[in-house]
């Protein structure tokens, strides 16, 4: 009818417009959604407060907590989501929702527990905890996304590849960490954890093991990720106008 | 000035020194990861080290010199003067998208800039009459991108498949370049035959530069990680993502933290058996995957003026698997005679002053005698594994495949078919041959080969028993969906002349990928083991 005619003009739109009930296309919480939008209901997994989906007010303290998955050095794009799986649109809410069940696949089969389990489409993990040079490969937005989507949080790693924290910070799918030891080597898959993002003082706590590690503080992407988003950001430095009322 | 840390060796291993360099990262603190310096043996008869020149005159009314890429970013963002760590917002010359990234790139550009309101409106009028459907066109035709002639759209990825969703996404491109009037898209409707379709191209990056689009000067951006390969052109060019891209659609601008550059110095005279790949693979397995994370990796020097364009597009190509944010070669005639050659729009070319500041962490120069270097793979699973390919004669394989952006132009294909010519010999694997655009597939099949008496590669190829060239894309260099011609479904060892071994990359999570020259690929197809070419070439 007339809403797969608008289908055909812009799949992607309608399908959010027509069913106002499920995700919207972005889950970031950063972006600022008109009143058509549904913003994602907070997940009942975590006890604490998550990020305010609304973005209404301004975020002093951000807090994840749950389990930890843990990976080690250059865990690259085709790991965190193979190739045969970009024929996704992200934009889409479905295929949106079918990347986060394919996030980390590609891990090799040494990695006994798997991010989400055969039939799953959520992650039971909402911290994942990498090495150096997470994220390498290829600048498919896909990456973060797909971590997102299967319901992380945040990734805490010793260093990250560019691309990928960009596009991390683009998209504010996960939030991206820098920690200051090998965290990887001190936590196992299954800690419960939890994650304090504090003004120049963040921290991740292992519940399991009883230790604390400080986080580098978020540095330039900060603005960038307070403002919402690369959009908020350039809305706010006057680089673009206002969205419509 | 002079390094802390030469230490014995010849090879100096870079240190974290000081963080805050001045050089503060788009992220808070830049991790130079130095393990991959610890655990290679370095060859000692190659590198040497010298340290960078510094600007002496540090006085406040005297410009400080700047590199190649700051200068083109400074020119971009209409400032005269920035500095690594900079954040800036720049004008984008070109944006390149393809079937992968572009669809979700122009899904989030219609969600930001589109007027959500009115098409709400819109959508309730429309239930109710035809008209306001046709308004709705109008109104929503209103959204325009930023210039319709600086979007470059090429379908390459995930073309000759029988997979719904990947043919979907060409179709849905070509929606949105018939609604944007993009000038350059280059379509396919006819996926049974790729000569049936006269726009149609291939590989984007050796596409970009084919027609034109690659320009000294300018700043290039592309939804691809191999962006970095428009480098070799002297401008800057990197991969984002697609709401970096979504962004850039509506605005033609983007943020850009200045990078510090690493300056890679090649002199010598390039031995005949080497090629930019072996170069390339080299210098990632000396600084490892990490070790140029956002930064700039700049290639000069005597060997680098003697390259040709295509072996400085694969120089420059794998400069993201360095972790680099953009690779930049000076351009000179030989690059003012490629570009001049397919494009008139004009462009002005761009050097780093004799005073700039190089290497604001690091603390000296890579310096590479290129002569007395020898033909190198990454082993898997990882672009840094770099070992001799003569001390992997041993290793066993199954197939070897010669393609991508990285291995599959047309210089690429000569090199394979000067050697198999030179062997006079059968392939004893499978050898599939994917030429990355289709002028790259024309070439094959009727440029002659040097000194091969007249004969043209595909001829060359057919006498050696290499499969026949296939139509021109990304094919199985990242995998692809389950039909993709020469795709890895079984763990089996390959040779390839692509960017990326890491587990999983060309379809099998325990696939076996050694990359490799088109020499090397050649020669191991020869013998069925990984082979030094110059078991073949001397």
């Amino acid at each position: 009818m007339a809403a797969s005619s608008l289908q055909s003009l812009n799949p992607t739109f309608s399908q959010t417009l027509a069913s106002p009930n499920t995700s919207p296309s972005f889950r970031s919480p950063f972006l600022r959604f008109n009143s058509s939008f549904t913003p994602k209901p907070l997940s009942t997994r975590s006890s604490s407060s998550l990020i305010a989906r609304s973005a209404a007010e301004p975020q002093e303290r951000k807090t994840f907590h749950g389990l930890c998955y843990v990976v080690g050095d250059n865990i690259d794009t085709d790991q965190i989501i193979p190739a045969e799986f970009l024929t996704l649109v992200p934009s889409n809410p479905d295929e949106y929702e079918k990347l986060g069940s394919y996030a980390l696949i590609g891990l090799p089969a040494s990695y006994k527990d798997r991010f989400v389990q055969p039939g799953e489409m959520k992650t039971k993990y909402s911290i994942i905890i990498g090495g150096e040079n997470f994220g390498c490969g290829s600048s498919r937005e896909h990456a973060p996304v797909c971590l997102g989507a299967a319901g992380a949080k945040a990734v805490v790693a010793q260093s990250y590849a560019r691309i990928f924290f960009r596009n991390s910070v683009a998209t504010g799918e996960v939030y991206p960490l820098d920690s200051e030891v090998r965290v990887c080597d001190e936590c196992k898959t299954g800690d419960v954890a939890t994650v304090e993002l504090r003004e120049g003082d963040s921290v991740l706590i292992n519940h399991t093991t009883g230790k604390e590690y400080k986080l580098k503080p978020i540095g330039d992407a900060g603005p960038v990720i307070d403002a919402g988003g690369i959009f908020a950001y350039a809305r706010k430095a006057g680089m673009i106008p206002s969205a419509a009322a | 000035m002079a390094s802390s840390v030469i230490s014995s060796s010849p090879f100096v291993c870079k240190s974290p020194a000081k963080k805050d360099l001045g050089v503060s990262s788009f992220r808070k603190a830049s991790q130079i990861s130095i393990h991959g310096c610890q655990r290679k043996s370095i060859s000692r008869k190659i590198v040497s080290v010298m340290a960078p020149q510094r600007s002496s005159s540090t006085s406040g009314s005297v410009k400080t010199g700047m590199t190649m890429t700051e200068k083109i970013l400074a020119k971009a963002a209409e400032k005269s003067q920035v500095v690594p760590g900079d954040n800036i917002w720049v004008n984008v010359d070109v944006l390149m998208t393809h079937d992968v990234c572009g669809p979700g790139a122009f899904g989030i550009f219609k969600r930001e800039f589109g007027d959500n309101a009115k098409v709400v409106l819109n959508l309730a009028i429309n239930i109710l009459s035809l008209l306001a459907f046709s308004l709705f066109v109008i109104v929503t035709s209103t959204l325009k991108v930023w210039d319709s002639e600086k979007i470059v759209v090429i379908p390459d990825h995930y073309i000759f498949t029988s997979d719904k969703r990947a043919n979907r996404n060409v179709d849905i491109m070509r929606e949105h370049c018939r609604e944007q009037n993009i000038k350059y898209f280059y379509d396919i409707t006819d996926l049974g035959d790729f000569r049936a379709n006269p726009d149609y191209k291939g590989v984007c990056h050796v596409a970009l530069a084919q027609e034109g689009h690659c320009r000294p000067g300018e700043v290039l951006l592309g939804t691809d990680s191999h962006t970095c390969t428009a480098g070799a052109f002297g401008q800057f060019a990197t991969g984002i993502g697609n709401t970096d891209a979504g962004f850039v659609l509506g605005t033609g601008k983007i943020l850009l933290k200045v990078p510090p550059t690493m300056r890679f110095i090649l002199d010598g005279e390039m031995p005949s058996y080497l090629q930019a790949k072996d170069l390339i693979l080299q210098i990632i397995g000396e600084i490892s995957v990490a070790g140029a994370t956002y930064k700039t990796m700049e290639f000069s020097g005597t060997t680098i003026e003697s390259l040709t364009m295509e072996e400085r597009m694969t120089l420059c190509n794998m400069v993201v698997e360095a972790g680099g944010k953009n690779g930049v070669i000076p351009p000179d005639a030989t690059t003012f005679n490629y570009v001049e050659n397919r494009t008139s729009v004009p462009f002005q070319p761009v050097y780093s002053d004799a005073n700039a500041r190089y290497n604001h962490i690091f603390v000296a120069d890579y310096r590479f005698d290129v002569s007395k270097l020898e033909p190198v793979v990454a082993k898997p699973h990882s672009p840094d594994n770099r070992a001799l390919a003569r001390e992997c004669k041993d290793v066993k394989i199954d197939r070897v495949y010669i393609g991508s952006c990285t291995g599959g132009k047309t210089e690429d294909f000569m090199a394979a078919a000067k050697l198999f010519h030179a062997a006079g010999k059968q392939v004893k694997v499978p050898t599939f041959l994917v030429p990355a655009t289709q002028k790259v597939w024309m070439d094959v099949y009727a440029l002659p080969v040097p000194g091969a008496g007249g004969k043209t590669c595909a001829q060359i190829f057919e006498e050696a028993g290499c499969d026949t060239p296939t139509s021109p894309s990304c094919g199985a260099c990242l995998g692809g969906p389950a039909d993709t011609y020469a795709r890895l479904n079984e763990p089996q060892v390959c040779v390839s002349t692509t960017n990326r071994n890491f587990p999983g990359r060309m379809g099998h999570k325990e696939g076996q990928i050694y990359l490799a020259s088109p020499y090397t690929a050649a020669a191991s197809a020869l013998t069925g083991h990984v082979t030094d070419p110059r078991e073949f070439l001397q």
